[in-house]
């Protein structure tokens, strides 16, 4: 049987059986489930019950404030003076005070007064104070369903249109950020993952010589490529159980999120691009660790090295607030095609334009070319360097064996 | 046709040079041992003959051709410094391994069985490696040696940490191992080892050959002009002696240029003295290195 096939069943069968892969694996899905969870829980706790109503007493400096008393579940209460007001929020007979001052015409500020420990007041106190305010200054000035639309949040859709004026074929909404935004992070974790179980499985061979005695039965490309189409593989295996669970996990969030989630658009083509970029992004670190599993005569020594180009693969989920503020930055089209952070900023753009082809095209030559140049210097740096124990080789001695291979 | 055939080879780390223009040859059904003291060369000069690196000059030939990928498979490596993979039991890392030869894994298994028994390894044979002790590793590590029935052996101090026991085991399969053609290359600085199962000795210092040849003649040929015996009784002063020493136990009796051990012999036996034991003084492995590497002995 050929023998990079034995190391890839090897490889491929340990790696999905490491904790940290099986945790990882399940984690994704098990936390959807629990943010779901936790979310229907605070949904269904919190929800005000409908025979009991918060009291807000109020005192109307201005003198027109008279009837809406009724907000749904507030209900707002006439005082005569702070004072008092104050005195019954104490005594328990109200849950807060709102003094309405005699300028309020002018300054559209009203005072608040709470036993509660709060940041800011809560959404549902402050839009019902709004409407009731909004209604009895109103009331005689305009028709009721204009003070409905003025007290209705303002509801904007954005279409993007082409040079030519014709309307663009994917539109930028949240909906259509969240599956290659969350495919992102999940191809973030999952990189840093490969490549620390590749690290550490080399070092651990390397401190252990069993990387003498494997090399004594096969050849050190054979041993280098089973590994990484093991690991590469392994990553796959991993984002087909999820992406087999998504459609589970959607269902119960749209429930949840009491549909919100309907207009989710998975972009154009983003499966494919998806699958593709995740084998190359897995199959590139998987060779950057090679090269530092090589280098370093330790695993802890190459879990740090290794954090210079791990932490830079992180670049484009800092960034993504720049980037959801200017999208048509060209920074953004350099990290799609450097390849440490291109399938991760690749599919985050997916998310919110269209990305030219030759974009993706020199993308993913880029990628291939890194990957194939990355795989030949490895399997040289590692050849020179896997003997050397406790030793860690100067970076002229690396630049020297990348010359001379 | 010789299993390795090594010739001048040399090699330099750094300023350091591990090898100097070794040569040496190891012919089936041969054991050959080398010799020599912590960082005298030996692994690096093993690590040469499994071209895990290049030398700076000189050949290496496997089987007569240059060293080769389908060789990997006639060939059986024991690493001096040793691990395993933990999470593996004893069993699937061989027979992992052993595929990794191009051997049926139910060949293997049938082969693991016969040497884990021999061994004493066979009821631990289920279990994962990170619960077996660093003796019990040493011995799964050897089964994994020579499972695929290698036709060149390689063992870097397969000895150390051994029990009496299973040191003796794993000796009588080397000693099988010669007697099947197979040719083993033993390294090791223990010197008695060598001199109990191997038919040529390489003894290396400072990278450098001090001795190389069949063990016997190595021997005779550093053998002192002495003799030794344990005696009952009290001699007089015999002429050609010239100088008495006492070893635990025995004495030698270091003799001039013009006499014979047998000579001696008659006129202790004269005297009437009873001879329990006499022998003409052959030097062991160790004391033909201390005489050899002299001042130059780290």
């Amino acid at each position: 049987m050929n023998k990079i096939f034995l190391l890839f069943r090897h490889e491929f069968i340990q790696a999905i059986k490491k904790p940290g892969y099986i945790i990882l694996t399940l984690a994704i899905p098990v936390l959807a489930l629990i943010t779901i969870g936790v979310v229907d829980l605070f949904s269904t706790s919190f929800e005000p019950d409908v025979d009991e109503f918060t009291l807000i007493g109020f005192v109307d400096q201005v003198g027109i404030f008279e009837e809406y008393t009724d907000q749904g579940t507030l209900k707002l209460i006439p005082y005569q003076s702070k004072d008092i007001a104050v005195d019954a929020l104490v005594d328990g007979e109200i849950d807060e005070v709102i003094i309405i001052p005699s300028d309020f015409i002018t300054t559209a500020s009203v005072q608040r007064y709470s036993l509660e420990r709060e940041l800011e007041t809560p959404m549902g106190i402050r839009y019902a104070i709004s409407s009731f305010v909004v209604w009895n200054l109103l009331k005689d000035e305009v028709p009721p369903v204009i003070i409905d639309t003025v007290l209705t949040p303002l509801e904007m859709t954005v279409t993007r249109l082409e040079e030519d004026g014709t309307v663009a074929d994917s539109q930028i909404n949240v909906g259509n950020i969240i599956i290659p935004g969350i495919f992102a992070f999940l191809l973030s974790m999952a990189l840093m993952f490969g490549n620390n179980s590749l690290i550490s499985g080399l070092g651990e061979e390397k401190e252990s010589r069993l990387i003498e005695v494997l090399t004594s039965s096969v050849s050190v490309s054979q041993m280098l490529l089973g590994k990484v189409l093991a690991l590469g593989a392994a990553g796959l295996f991993q984002v087909l159980l999820w992406l087999i669970s998504a459609p589970l996990i959607l269902n119960l969030a749209s429930s949840t999120f009491g549909g919100s989630l309907v207009n989710i658009q998975i972009p154009p083509n983003f499966l494919f691009f998806g699958v593709i970029y995740f084998i190359l992004g897995y199959l590139h670190f998987a060779v950057l660790a090679v090269m530092v599993g090589g280098i370093v005569s330790t695993a802890a020594d190459g879990h740090n090295l290794s954090m210079l180009y791990i932490m830079a693969g992180y670049i484009p989920l800092w960034t993504f607030g720049a980037f959801m503020s200017f999208p048509d930055s060209p920074i953004w089209v350099a990290l799609s095609i450097f390849p440490i952070t291109g399938p991760v900023q690749t599919m985050l753009m997916m998310g919110v334009s269209d990305i030219p082809i030759w974009q993706i095209c020199a993308s993913l030559g880029v990628l291939v070319l890194s990957i194939t140049v990355g795989q030949y210097l490895s399997i040289r740096i590692f050849r020179t360097f896997m003997l050397m124990y406790g030793k860690r080789p100067r970076i002229k001695e690396i630049f020297q064996t990348l010359k001379t291979s | 046709m010789a299993a390795v055939d090594v010739k001048n080879i040399s090699k330099s780390y750094a300023d350091v040079l591990a090898v100097d223009d070794l040569s040496f040859a190891v012919e089936p059904g041969e054991i050959l041992g080398v010799i020599g003291p912590n960082g005298a060369g030996k692994s690096s000069a093993i690590k040469i003959i499994l071209d895990f690196m290049k030398p700076d000059s000189g050949t290496v030939k496997i089987f007569n051709q240059p060293m080769n990928e389908a060789f990997k498979d006639r060939i059986g490596y024991l690493p001096e410094e040793r691990g395993l993979y933990k999470r593996l039991t004893a069993i699937d890392l061989i027979l992992y391994l052993a595929s990794l030869k191009g051997m049926d894994r139910k060949i293997a298994e049938e082969r693991a069985n016969v040497l884990l028994e021999r061994v004493g390894m066979f009821e631990n044979r289920k279990k994962k490696n990170k619960e077996m002790s660093k003796g019990m590793g040493q011995l799964i590590q050897f089964v994994v040696t020579v499972v695929h029935d290698p036709d060149l052996i390689i063992l870097d101090e397969p000895f150390t940490g051994l029990d009496p026991i299973r040191t003796a085991s794993v000796q009588a399969i080397i000693s099988d191992l010669r007697e099947q053609g197979k040719s083993v290359i033993l390294s090791t600085h223990q010197m008695n080892k060598v001199e109990e199962l191997c038919d040529k000795v390489l003894m290396i210092n400072k990278g450098k050959t001090v001795l190389y040849g069949d063990i016997p003649s190595s021997r005779a040929n550093f053998r002192k002009h002495s003799v030794r015996i344990e005696a009952e009784g009290t001699w007089n002063d015999i002429p050609g002696i010239v100088e008495t020493k006492h070893h635990n136990g025995c004495i030698e009796l270091m003799l001039a240029p013009e006499v014979t051990s047998q000579e001696i012999l008659d006129t202790l036996v004269g005297q009437g003295v009873i001879i329990n034991r006499f022998e003409v003084t052959t030097p062991s492995l160790n004391e033909i290195f201390l005489t050899l590497a002299g001042a130059d002995y780290e």
